[in-house]
């Protein structure tokens, strides 16, 4: 056994090396005092300073966000409607094809996705801007709503829908005091995977913005294709413990909470 | 009435703005490309008819696509790029998956955590970490000359090389999570009885735990298969100009040539290319949920 665990102690931390090494390298160059990414020249926070007089990359963050905050809200309510009509909506003409266009875009290369839909927005005369790329994300990003929302719902019992609708609940209602408390860390997840898909986006928005809207991805790739710069460092770092401290934020929440229905739970079955 | 309407609401949307866009690639990479605004021909037109829209339509660009060797190679390379690299991500992807799935149980919620981490993490960001490192000047080349392993700087970035690390960096986590989930659920003591009948420890990782986790690894090969074939930001910012993948063929014919109906012909035939993937995946997909049930 001993030999097997120092086989995994040494692949673990060789593994983890390699995807942490980079990123922490990203993050301490950030902080370099020199023009030149790769010699260290001194503790410097200048390039934050730069950065935050640097209007192009200001209103790209904005417009970004803007994006990410609409289309994952709109993403959202469409992939749950979706799930919900998937899972619980029974036989409808075309549920093939319905099923088969919520799949299809989670493995449809993303410069096919960009492309077609910018020569639907040519072809219909759609000017190009926030709200065309607004439309792309949200197409996408629903679709991945939906999976993890019908995943949810798939193991979801159903009796206690029922058990509303027969004490007197309309459709409706059921659906908001029952299932909806129920599915709602499924679609919170959702909006948060759509949101994260929406900021991280190159292809499909420069395929769909125009030039009166430039995301926060397209400017990096076009500052990026000169080469390495220390105000992309620090733009990256900022960017990483914004999601490093989201993430431990969400799983420190979720582990709360599976600690309280588990106690709720013993409590339950003393009483 | 209601249960109709809110079957349209996300039907008509993925209509829209998911098929018929598709339908519109599909006419343009039969249509001619002609320097108008859009650049292509014919237009679509109610007056002339759809018989004689249809008329104007043929398969020019399929059969350059077949004539110039550009597209062949790109085509070829992209499939060659994706089988390498996805080789190469489950050859580091499963030791992590194996150690995760046999350490401490207290540990596992943490080591999940750190493999999800990365995946949240913007990819753009991901790849431009490794210019730094991979350039003449770069971290690697100033550790291998400080050891004095080279002497010369080697060039990594921009070549075919460069984008294999990045394809097994940015894809690590796909890999890791399906087999991990596979491992995680291997009941041990098949690996004990194994071993009590005369395998060795090693024979026994062959015969018993690497079939038993033949789900996840399959699973994890497509999931990073078919991203890949169609991959655009990796060959563009770390491959060098002989990188070809069919990706960055795409992206360029559309916005260097401004060649609309070669791009549409472009994608479709990526897309017939990935159908063959999909399928597998998907068959292996409903195999494993039959199996569980």
């Amino acid at each position: 056994m001993n030999r097997m665990s120092w086989f995994n102690a040494v692949s673990l931390t060789l593994g983890f090396a390699f995807l942490y090494i980079p990123m922490v390298i990203l993050v301490i160059f950030s902080f370099n005092e020199s023009k030149l990414v790769t010699v260290w020249a001194g503790f410097s926070t200048k390039w934050y300073g730069e950065l935050l007089q640097n209007d192009a990359f200001l209103n790209a963050a904005w417009v970004t966000l803007k994006v990410a905050v609409f289309s994952s809200t709109l993403a959202t309510v469409l992939g749950t409607i979706a799930a919900y009509v998937l899972v619980r909506g029974g036989r409808f003409m075309g549920r093939t094809l319905f099923s088969g266009m919520i799949y299809a875009p989670l493995v449809m290369p993303e410069v096919i996705t960009g492309l077609s839909l910018l020569l639907l927005f040519i072809g219909i005369g759609l000017d190009r801007g926030v709200f065309t790329i607004v439309l792309a994300h949200t197409t996408f990003s629903m679709c991945y709503v939906s999976v993890v929302v019908s995943s949810r719902l798939v193991t979801f019992d159903r009796s206690l829908e029922e058990a509303a609708l027969d004490l007197g609940c309309s459709a409706s209602e059921a659906f908001r005091l029952v299932t909806l408390p129920i599915i709602a860390p499924a679609v919170i997840s959702g909006w948060l995977l759509a949101f994260t898909l929406s900021l991280d986006d190159l292809v499909i928005a420069s395929f769909t913005s125009g030039p009166s809207a430039t995301t926060l991805p397209i400017k990096i790739f076009s500052a990026v294709r000169l080469g390495v710069s220390p105000e992309i460092n620090a733009l990256s770092t900022i960017m990483i413990s914004i999601v490093t401290v989201g993430v431990i934020t969400a799983s420190l929440v979720t582990k709360h909470q599976v600690a309280k229905q588990k106690r709720e739970e013993m409590e339950a079955v003393r009483s | 009435m209601r249960r109709y309407f809110l079957i349209a609401i996300p039907y008509v949307w993925l209509l829209a703005l998911f098929l018929v866009p598709f339908a519109i690639v599909l006419k343009i990479s039969l249509s001619d490309a002609a320097i108008a605004r859009p650049p292509y021909f014919p237009q679509f037109d109610w007056a002339e008819g759809i018989a004689a829209f249809l008329a104007e339509l043929d398969f020019e660009n399929f059969v350059w696509l077949t004539e110039d060797d550009l597209y062949w190679k790109a085509y070829l390379s992209s499939l060659k790029i994706a089988v390498i690299s996805t080789f190469f991500t489950l050859l580091a992807g499963y030791p992590i998956a194996y150690g995760m799935a046999r350490a401490p149980a207290e540990w596992r919620p943490t080591l999940m955590m750190l493999v999800i981490l990365p995946f949240w993490t913007s990819f753009l960001i991901r790849v431009y970490a490794w210019m730094g490192i991979l350039s003449n000047e770069g971290f690697l080349n100033q550790f291998l000359m400080w050891t004095g392993v080279i002497s010369e700087p080697l060039t990594i970035l921009n070549t075919n090389s460069a984008v294999y690390i990045g394809i097994v960096y940015t894809y690590l986590p796909f890999m890791i999570l399906p087999i991990y989930s596979a491992l995680e659920r291997l009941d041990g003591s098949l690996i004990e009885a194994a071993e009590d009948l005369g395998c060795s420890r090693l024979s026994a990782f062959w015969l018993v735990t690497v079939p038993l986790s033949k789900n996840g690894i399959i699973a994890g090969s497509f999931l990073v298969f078919i991203p890949v074939l169609g991959e655009f930001v990796i060959p563009s910012l770390l491959g060098g100009s002989d990188t070809l993948m069919i990706g960055k063929v795409l992206w360029e014919e559309f916005f260097s040539n401004r060649d609309w109906p070669v791009a549409s012909a472009v994608a479709v035939v990526l897309l017939l290319l990935l159908v063959v993937p999909i399928v597998l995946f998907q068959r292996n997909q409903q195999k494993q949920q039959e199996a569980e049930q």
